[in-house]
């Protein structure tokens, strides 16, 4: 993957705009992310308002996605939904990301003994079916959205170094590197200035694939009970307080279902255009 | 060969020791008292007392440790705190019961995904192609969970209100029957089908470019045989690994879908566990799966090599 250099991104973006279901992924992250943001104000009804006369009521012109098993608007604690999804995607990735990205620059250019210790680390968190060492984590330290979040992140670290290492490994050699370093660079320099930039292009691409890993790992562990607490409308916590109601009241089922699958689509499809957009390989 | 399988044996070693290590320092972050958590909340002071000596809790860390491996290496993997019964034997009761539901749903992704990513490599850039590569995204983004309780939906009311039946057409729950394996098996496939499909796809569109096959297709060979017998063949080989992979990512999954159909596997036992705080039975589990899974994939790896000679000589 080439690096991200300034000049080349108008012709990213161009290349970007040109592939439909990369554009489709743009607009669902770009709805989702105003609805996260907007939520409160866009929400027609209180997302925390019991009415047990509603109950379970289906769809209908005031209520458009129907109530809740308490009778609270679905709707609007499916907006209120997306903020919780959305600072879980960014919390996880930005975990992944701080620890993982330094780590896979000083495994590829220290090499030797670091390198290593630090990749037999990742090796030993790999081994771990990632669900399952978020499961761990989670039941040890405690269920909650926090210790959710951060399961997630840490389960994501490995994925991160070693992408960064290998862009690297790919990176040091370069001429560029040696000219920089006989000019009196140190390594602090080369590796921030010089092998950083190379490590960009495949990190926008890993962290927009890995924030609908995280979507989905979160509401995993909601749908499990190790979440947010029963009250907060985070989506997998609704799928697992409305399975009670499958056969009776199916909608309460659907519509979290439905807003986990859109969103994470939406950034799989925009982190899927943004690689054949940076991969000079698939270049036509 | 040889030399490369015991390599890649001794390799295996300090991921295994690393994945123990982890499963075991897990439990003494638990809040509290680590004996406590071991025994139970409910436990008598003199039990609690008894596992801090057994498991020597006063003692150094890395001596408890070798004390656990020790005990984990003789098939001693402590006593659940709910039953009371060696974690072990409870494991050993629920495996099977996982491994049949992990084994069929990797057959079944296997034989839709693979066959729709040849289609969609064949009629590349077509509706086909465009059609199915949506279906298999849409498959890697929807929550395995949710896909069970859809098809809950649809086999147990949706389908029998059509045909006019007064029972549901799949049983919901439970186990014992085919009949019963067939929404879990189905639920569990999705997300390794879509893989599978991408993954083929991808490995063929790539082998397809090459001169052999043209060659084949410039001799006469039929097209179908191109496919099958030149193509595909080279292309299983990265499919393969994607394959072996895909099997941590079924066990792990197992877990939601036994949860959506309570099927007593080792899922069902793992997230019973923590909602008990029986920590013996959830670091068993997560030992015993991850250790199935790190094996799986030295196998994958070893059948890699045979399929690939090339591998061997790296």
């Amino acid at each position: 993957m080439a690096p991200l250099r300034r000049r080349q991104t108008p012709d990213v973006v161009r290349r970007l705009l040109r592939s439909p279901s990369a554009v489709l992924g743009m607009v669902i992250v770009s709805i989702f992310l105003f609805i996260s943001v907007a939520a409160p104000w866009i929400a027609p009804h209180d997302y925390d308002q019991a009415n047990f006369r509603l109950a379970r009521k289906g769809p209908s012109a005031e209520y458009w996605l129907g109530n809740d098993e308490l009778g609270r608007d679905l709707f609007s604690r499916l907006l209120h939904g997306a903020r919780l999804s959305m600072v879980v995607g960014l919390i996880a990735v930005g975990i992944g990301l701080v620890v993982g990205t330094p780590l896979g620059l000083l495994s590829g250019y220290l090499g030797g003994a670091t390198d290593l210790a630090i990749m037999r680390l990742m090796d030993v968190l790999l081994a771990f079916p990632s669900i399952l060492l978020a499961i761990l984590l989670v039941a040890t330290f405690g269920p909650g959205l926090n210790n959710a979040m951060v399961a997630i992140g840490i389960v994501s670290i490995p994925v991160y170094a070693r992408l960064v290492r290998s862009s690297t490994l790919a990176t040091k050699n370069e001429l560029f590197v040696d000219a920089s370093r006989s000019v009196g660079a140190n390594d602090l320099r080369i590796l921030v200035r010089h092998i950083f930039p190379n490590t960009l292009a495949p990190l926008v691409v890993q962290s927009t694939l890995q924030i609908a890993t995280a979507i989905l790992s979160a509401s995993a562990l909601g749908f499990l009970g190790l979440g947010a607490p029963p009250d907060v409308p985070e989506w997998g916590n609704m799928l697992q307080k409305g399975r009670t109601y499958i056969f009776s009241a199916p909608h309460i089922v659907v519509f979290p279902g439905l807003a986990i699958m859109l969103t994470v689509l939406g950034f799989n499809l925009l982190g899927d255009g943004l690689r054949d957009a940076l991969d000079p390989r698939l270049r036509r | 060969m040889t030399t490369y399988i015991v390599r890649r044996l001794l390799l295996a070693i300090p991921v295994l020791l690393g994945v123990s290590f982890l499963v075991f320092a897990s439990v003494r972050f638990v809040p509290g008292d680590p004996a406590m958590a071991i025994a139970g909340e409910l436990a008598t002071p003199e039990l609690v007392a008894q596992v801090r000596q057994e498991m020597g809790l006063d003692r150094p860390l890395l001596v408890q440790y070798a004390i656990y491996l020790e005990r984990v290496l003789q098939g001693d993997l402590g006593r659940s705190v709910r039953s009371g019964l060696p974690v072990a034997e409870e494991i050993a009761n629920r495996l099977p019961k996982t491994a049949q539901l992990a084994v069929l749903s990797l057959l079944f992704a296997s034989a839709i995904g693979i066959p729709l990513g040849v289609l969609s490599a064949t009629r590349a850039n077509t509706w086909v192609d465009s059609l199915s590569m949506m279906l298999a995204l849409i498959g890697v983004s929807m929550p395995i969970f949710w896909l069970g309780l859809m098809l809950m939906i649809f086999f147990s009311v949706l389908l029998p209100r059509w045909l006019g039946l007064s029972e549901p057409v799949l049983p919901p729950t439970g186990t014992g029957t085919w009949q019963h394996l067939v929404m879990p098996v189905m639920a569990l496939a999705a997300t390794s089908m879509a893989i599978q499909a991408r993954m083929t796809r991808a490995c063929m569109l790539e082998v397809l470019r090459m001169d052999y096959v043209r060659t084949a297709r410039a001799k006469g060979v039929a097209e179908r045989w191109v496919i099958y017998r030149h193509a595909l063949r080279n292309a299983l080989i990265p499919i393969v690994t994607i394959i072996g992979l895909q099997f941590g990512t079924l066990l792990g999954g197992a877990v939601l879908t036994e949860t959506v159909f309570a099927w007593p596997g080792l899922g069902r036992l793992l997230v019973d566990a923590i909602g008990y705080r029986d920590y013996p039975v959830v670091q068993g589990t997560v030992l015993v799966v991850t250790l199935g899974f790190v094996l799986v994939n030295l196998a994958v790896d070893v059948l890699y090599a045979y399929l690939d000679p090339r591998i061997r000589y790296h």
